[in-house]
């Protein structure tokens, strides 16, 4: 597994999922936004979080329209893996890759905490290590996380099964209150029309190692890298 | 040179807790009859030449492009 991380001005979690990548056996190379390919042989592209261009406009709205996100979109095109966390979801929304949009929290907070995820399927490149239904301990830092379509693309993102992450209750129940960005249902994370690129907001790079506070998100590197 | 505003807006119907938090400050600030606020973004551009049906067209691309997220935002352009 060759993975090739895209490094904005302003990202900032791009050694951490570097070192998640790598822990999980993956070949880790960075590429900065001003180049127009990947190198060869690419597998997985990465948009990690930060605050690309600190956030100017809207909130990934520069970074997806940069030099780089033409070789991103190329690469998903054939079928590639993309995985976007974070900022690098909001990214992924702006450059038209995945559909939707990241609004302000409903709250109106940063939020940065610990988070319950339920896997809503084991059975993408991204989620064969963990269960269906699995309810997995990441965390949160956000202050637009707020996952907003129109009725149409939710109805075909849940008919599709393309929602891959939901915020749940340690008992994997969709409560408001594990809700707090105020996403349309619960969405935390989801796929392209042929499930190989992800948007997520939580972080599972924040926990791949004991020392850290926990492990459940070494489950997503080890299942890219498998 | 052609000078022109752009408007950005919110769609009706989606959600702008930063319009809600302006609208509470106003009225607790003792501002009265404020009923609904909603935040937007205006970008002043400046345009060469002078032929403004084709600032109109390299306008609405910027939009397009860039400037608004069609997902969520209108746009309106008005050329001075």
């Amino acid at each position: 597994m060759r993975a090739a991380i895209v490094v904005f001005p302003g990202s900032n979690r791009d050694a951490d999922v570097a070192r998640a990548l790598t822990l999980a056996g993956a070949e880790v190379v960075k590429v900065w936004h001003a180049d127009s390919e990947l190198p060869a042989g690419t597998d997985l592209a990465v948009l990690p979080g930060g605050f690309s261009y600190g956030d100017y406009l809207r909130c990934g709205a520069i970074a997806g329209r940069a030099a780089a996100m033409d070789a991103v979109r190329a690469h998903a095109a054939r079928g590639g893996l993309v995985l976007g966390i974070c900022n690098g979801f909001q990214i992924l929304c702006e450059s038209g890759l995945l559909p939707g949009v990241l609004m302000r929290n409903i709250n109106r907070r940063f939020i940065c905490h610990r988070q319950m995820l339920r896997v809503e399927r084991a059975d993408t490149r991204f989620t064969t290590a963990y269960t269906k239904g699995q309810v997995i301990d990441v965390c949160v830092a956000h202050g637009e996380g707020n996952f907003f379509a129109d009725a149409e693309t939710v109805a075909r993102l849940e008919g599709d099964g393309r929602v891959a992450f939901r915020y749940s209750d340690a008992a994997g129940d969709l409560t408001e209150d594990a809700n707090r960005n105020g996403s349309l249902n619960s969405i935390a994370g989801i796929y392209s029309e042929k499930l190989n690129v992800l948007g997520m907001m939580p972080h599972p790079e924040n926990f791949v190692e004991d020392m850290l506070g926990g492990v459940d998100g070494r489950g997503l590197f080890q299942s890219l890298a498998a | 040179m052609i000078k022109a505003r752009i408007v950005v807006t919110l769609k009706t119907g989606v959600l702008d807790p930063q319009g809600k938090a302006i609208e509470s400050a106003l009225q607790s600030f003792g501002i009265q009859d404020v009923g609904s606020v909603r935040q937007g973004k205006v970008f002043d551009v400046e345009l060469a030449g002078s032929d403004t049906e084709q600032a109109e067209t390299t306008l609405k691309a910027a939009c397009e492009k860039l400037l608004a997220n069609t997902v969520i935002e209108n746009y309106a352009i008005e050329i001075a």
